[in-house]
């Protein structure tokens, strides 16, 4: 059998059958990987040996009869920004260039207790920030597309490793659509559970209450099965929730009659491309013919998700990227000089070196201290330009003179957008539209203006201010064959739900099965 | 709303960020924009809307009060730019910096 073409729900059930070894199963993919990464640069790490040598210990295992995890043997790629002790974790930035973390996030531990093969680290924005995965400090992911494409982001080396068979599932983070609008711009299916459904433990921080971690496939089976292993709650953290998880995989059946489906006005406003809108009203179309039926549902405050969401996000980034301050890991600039060590090695203080040796000269006396000129220097050196903006635009709207104005208005607005998903959820099941208001755009089309390049998210922050569920899958192509998504929303865990109204739509249609035509 | 460069200039001290000439030019001018573009919110009547800070209706969690594993000092410092093998060293945190 060709691992390549199966799903994941596939190639672990051949594992646990013994039709596939989980040895050939992670070696087609890290061949497939070495094949055309190059290209792609959806990998910042990938450790062959490694990823064979845990299948060649899961083959042992089941031939002595020993039981096998859930996910035994599935070759699994995870964003670089979970915490994993046998791979740097760097969130694409030099900051944290080889940081090798001490422990595992509660995700990766997860995976391993399940027997997953975790192949390596996929590239993503800086530190999660950015739509388009041109803010990596490691090169450009490109759309397996159109190479000359955006795959999205912030998880775009994960939507990107899975729509070019690098990987049959891989592991996101979705601050504002950042599993979302990667997975509709690459034409697979991506899933933010409800706020607190998988443990942010080990996730490196961007904006505590809107940060969530999930799975993206190929299909929201694939996915469901996924959930079974990394849901759940966790005491390391304590926003994850305590309520049971469902066997995802189990409740994918039903049929979509009597699925009262909301279609939000407030999505067809300026900037929607009339190509995605169609392919949108075709997949509207299709849940019609199913049983589903279609209502009118507002969501008044929508306009006002964007600003809302880049005052919040970069006020708790700003808040949470102070830990970097040259101390502890990452990157050091000393005093009155560059860059100084190897970030991720330890460097031991060189006997004799005194306090004026370390103050050196130039600009240093704009500086209260020499404590303050290391860290001022060190995040210089360490950020790139995203993360510099959002955290200026984080620091500027908390500080003395601001707070009410910026902060805590936008923590009010985002309590009328939360109102208006619960007066809507009292209407409809879920809420559909399109992921993204175009197809992917060309890299560079908007690097040069940070605004428009924030706009991308305008149809997925709602979710994360509402702290609420989405799934994002492909709903046709446009005519020069890019993937167009389209996005359910539920309720707080309703994931169960989102998961099967995704599955029964991808058993009518194949376009979640179309695969770019990527030559090795 | 517009910032002056003396107002991004303020922030960068605050956020402890080192910025060049030519980065306070370019910020000014980004956040003015993206300033600008937020304050639309002021449109909206929120004076009787409550603050929605966390989308869970979470309090403060408890747990028991056991010794549990941690981190050892060894696995603490692994990453540290420097240390001496007990402490994260840092330059003088007092004092003048550079100049007299």
């Amino acid at each position: 059998m060709q691992p390549l073409d199966r799903s994941a729900t596939e190639l672990v059930a051949a594992v646990r059958s013994g039709d596939l070894t989980a040895v050939a199963c992670t070696e087609a993919f890290v061949d497939r990987i070495e094949a055309v990464n190059g290209r792609v640069n959806a990998f910042l790490a990938v450790d062959r040996q490694r990823a064979l040598d845990q299948a060649a210990a899961i083959d042992a295992r089941r031939s002595a009869g020993q039981p096998l995890g859930a996910l035994a043997g599935l070759p699994v790629a995870v964003k670089d920004a979970l915490c994993t002790t046998d791979f740097p974790t760097t969130c694409a930035s030099r900051m944290l260039a080889g940081y090798r973390p001490p422990y595992d996030a509660d995700v990766v531990a997860r995976l391993r207790r399940a027997d997953a093969v975790i192949v390596g680290k996929t590239n993503m924005d800086e530190f999660a920030m950015g739509g388009s995965n041109e803010n990596s400090a490691f090169g450009d992911v490109h759309n397996p597309w159109d190479l000359a494409r955006t795959p999205g982001g912030s998880s775009g080396g994960s939507a990107a490793c899975v729509a070019a068979d690098m990987a049959p599932v891989a592991i996101g983070s979705d601050t504002g659509g950042s599993i979302r609008q990667p997975a509709g711009l690459c034409g697979i299916t991506g899933f933010k559970p409800t706020y607190g459904r998988i443990s942010r433990r080990g996730l490196v921080a961007f904006a505590s209450s809107l940060d969530q971690i999930g799975p993206m496939a190929r299909s929201a089976a694939d996915c469901a099965l996924v959930m079974e292993t990394i849901a759940g709650h966790d005491p390391g953290d304590a926003t994850s929730l305590g309520e049971p998880v469902p066997s995802y995989t189990h409740e994918l059946t039903g049929s979509l009659a009597g699925l009262r489906i909301g279609r939000v006005a407030e999505h067809y406003g300026p900037g929607l491309d009339p190509e995605v809108a169609q392919g949108v009203e075709e997949a509207f179309a299709a849940f019609r013919a199913a049983g589903a039926t279609i209502h009118d549902v507002e969501l008044p405050h929508a306009k006002y998700g964007i600003p809302t969401y880049y005052l919040i996000a970069p006020c708790e980034a700003s808040s949470n990227l102070a830990r970097y301050d040259g101390a502890h890991y990452g990157v050091r600039a000393e005093p009155g000089r560059g860059v100084r060590a190897e970030p991720g090695r330890g460097v031991r203080a060189e006997p004799g070196r005194g306090r004026h040796a370390e103050a050196g000269d130039g600009d240093a006396g704009q500086f209260e201290s020499p404590l303050v000129e290391m860290y001022c220097r060190s995040r210089a050196e360490g950020f790139g330009p995203e993360v510099k903006r959002r955290i200026m635009l984080g620091t500027y709207a908390l500080s003395a003179g601001y707070y009410e104005a910026f902060y805590a208005k936008a923590l009010r607005v985002r309590r009328l957008i939360q109102r208006d998903f619960l007066e809507a959820f009292a209407k409809v099941d879920v809420i559909a539209g399109p992921v993204s208001p175009t197809a992917a755009f060309l890299l560079g089309e908007k690097t040069g203006d940070p605004l428009a390049m924030y706009l991308v998210d305008m149809y997925t922050v709602g979710t994360n201010l509402a702290g609420i569920g989405g799934i994002s899958f492909p709903c046709g192509f446009t005519a020069g064959g890019l993937p167009i998504g389209f996005q359910l929303q539920g309720p707080a865990l309703s994931e169960s739900l989102l998961l099967r109204a995704a599955h029964q739509y991808q058993q009518l249609t194949d376009w979640h099965l179309r695969r770019p035509a990527l030559a090795t | 709303m517009s910032l002056s460069r003396q107002d991004v200039a303020k922030v960068g001290r605050l956020a402890r960020l080192a910025l060049s000439e030519a980065d306070l030019e370019r910020m000014t001018g980004e956040l003015t924009k993206i300033v600008g573009f937020v304050s639309q919110l002021g449109e909206l009547d929120t004076d009787a809307v409550e603050p929605l800070a966390h989308p869970l209706d979470t309090k403060n969690v408890f747990r028991e009060d056991q010794p549990a594993p941690s981190l050892t000092t060894e696995q603490a410092l692994a990453s540290a730019p420097r240390h001496d093998g007990a402490c994260f060293l840092v330059p003088a945190v007092l004092g003048e910096s550079g100049a007299a």
